[in-house]
């Protein structure tokens, strides 16, 4: 389905994953993280938004448990920065596809 | 002679056998099948006997009973596989070269991976049910228990068959009210997930009967610790669920021998071709069941379908033949939901459980995603079914590997 997000067009899920990363830039992250309720991101949520990128390009597969063991952010501090199913969400803003270990 | 090694007799590895003592031209082909164990335990079992539905001795048999003649059963322990030289040492020193490996070493559960899960309440308020031991223990507690609150838990996904913990807080809604002690037992369901299911229908009709059995959900709940003291669990937000009785599913992890193979990822599943079932890393190694790291439920009936296309790409494999990318991740299950009825979810990788009927598309008689008297009936006749087909890989009739689109409602 089709979405406006700060007036650009974008193709979602019905549970509203991007479904091609080419349309994600920062300013579709910073509107999907208000849904989320997440007003404003931070360093710290950039550094995990490369970081998930970065290892969804090399086709890792991505889970909590590897995100906590990774040196980038330790499982505590996820859950701060991204409440109430971080993957999920830290996904969802960082414009990939629902991660296998959350289906 | 050329030798294939299968390394476990749990569903997966005797479902296999089975096939390729049938199939495999046994002039040049020997087939070996390695685990210490001697018991062969029916796993879906687990869900009842802690409610006496099942006696222990209706899901224990002999490993040796379900492999058959022509196919030589190793009694022993493997120590670590040498995928680079082709070989199985085992504990006791010897080495067993194979030309084919068949990885089929299950999962099990871990729950030292989880602060105090492991801890002075492990099997005396906290209790699993993923194991023999766990699961009669369970029913001893339950045997005497006078009620509080009940806490269903999962750990992290994956878990074996993701249904389960929801067919027991079903099935234990319909226990205590048998008991007359349903209005003692508070039931809370407390989950990783954001809803009861991983697919968006089911969970709709599977929330709907939470609420309708009155069973409180927690959803998207990290676990970080049990503490024991005050028999709470605490997620990693600092939201407590406090428990009387902890039924939790805990992490699953693949075989140890796996990680001693260095053949695993994170949790010991091995990496796995999603489509051929081969492993990603040696072309002359395959993975099947709970042992894999595929997308798919890790379930009796999913390995039931992979054995299928696995046997056909290992006769493709020896002929040098390129090996068909078949395997859709199709999962068959029933789910008990209480006071004798049950829903069957037909589902694969891309298509999630829908309403519709089975096996024949518009007649069924089985309807999915639909509770009734005839799908309970459907999980009953199962276990006889699977001492009697599956195991010995005899097709299911009108049940068909890959899933069938007719007669769903998408």
């Amino acid at each position: 389905m089709e979405k406006i997000i700060s007036g650009k067009t974008i193709n979602v899920n019905e549970e509203g994953y991007l479904t091609g990363f080419s349309q994600w830039d920062k300013t579709i992250a910073t509107e999907i993280a208000k849904e989320e309720g997440i007003t404003e991101l931070g360093p710290r949520h950039w550094q995990i938004i490369d970081y998930l990128q970065d290892q969804h390009k090399k086709e890792i597969p991505l889970s909590i448990r590897k995100i906590g063991k990774s040196g980038v952010v330790d499982i505590e501090e996820f859950y701060a920065l991204f409440p109430q199913g971080p993957l999920k969400k830290a996904t969802k803003i960082a414009g990939l596809p629902k991660p296998a270990s959350c289906i | 002679m050329k030798r294939i090694v299968i390394l476990g007799a749990g569903t997966a590895g005797t479902i296999m056998a089975n096939h390729l003592n049938h199939e495999i031209d046994k002039e040049s082909w020997e087939i070996d099948v390695i685990d210490h164990r001697q018991e062969h335990y029916y796993q879906p079992g687990y869900l009842f006997l802690p409610f006496d539905i099942y006696e222990p001795e209706d899901i224990v048999k002999h490993i040796k009973d379900f492999i058959p003649k022509g196919v030589n059963l190793i009694n022993d322990k493997a120590e670590k596989i040498l995928a680079g030289e082709k070989k199985v040492l085992m504990q006791n020193g010897d080495l067993i070269h194979y030309d084919i490996l068949i990885i089929a070493t299950g999962c099990n559960i871990a729950p030292e991976e989880v602060e105090g899960m492991n801890g002075k309440e492990w099997r005396n308020s906290v209790f699993d049910f993923y194991t023999f031991e766990g699961s009669l223990a369970l029913r001893d507690k339950l045997r005497k228990w006078e009620g509080g609150k009940l806490v269903v838990h999962i750990t992290e996904m994956p878990i074996k068959c993701p249904v389960a913990p929801l067919e027991f807080s079903f099935l234990a809604d319909s226990y205590f009210k048998n008991k007359k002690m349903r209005d003692k037992v508070d039931i809370t369901y407390v989950t990783p997930l954001s809803g009861a299911f991983t697919k968006p229908k089911a969970t709709e009709t599977l929330s709907h009967l939470l609420v309708e059995k009155n069973i409180n959900q927690v959803n998207d709940f990290g676990i970080k610790k049990v503490d024991n003291e005050n028999k709470k669990i605490i997620d990693y937000e600092g939201r407590e669920v406090s428990f009387d009785l902890l039924v939790t599913v805990p992490t699953n992890k693949g075989d140890a021998l796996i990680e001693r193979s260095g053949l695993g990822d994170d949790l010991n599943f091995v990496p796995t071709n999603k489509a051929t079932l081969q492993s990603l890393e040696h072309p002359d190694i395959f993975v099947l069941g709970d042992a894999t790291n595929i997308p798919a439920s890790k379930a009796g009936s999913v390995t039931h379908f992979e054995a299928e296309i696995l046997t056909e790409n290992i006769l493709r494999y020896v002929k040098g033949e390129p090996l068909k990318e078949e395997f859709d991740g199709h999962a068959n299950c029933f789910l008990e939901t209480g006071n004798g009825k049950a829903l069957l979810i037909d589902f694969n990788y891309t298509h999630e459980p829908v309403e519709g009927t089975f096996p024949f598309p518009g007649i069924g008689p089985l309807r999915l995603l639909k509770e009734s008297r005839m799908n309970h009936m459907g999980k009953l006749a199962f276990r006889w079914i699977y001492w009697h087909m599956l195991l010995k890989g005899t097709h299911i009739p009108f049940v068909s590997t890959t899933m069938q689109m007719e007669g769903k409602h998408f």
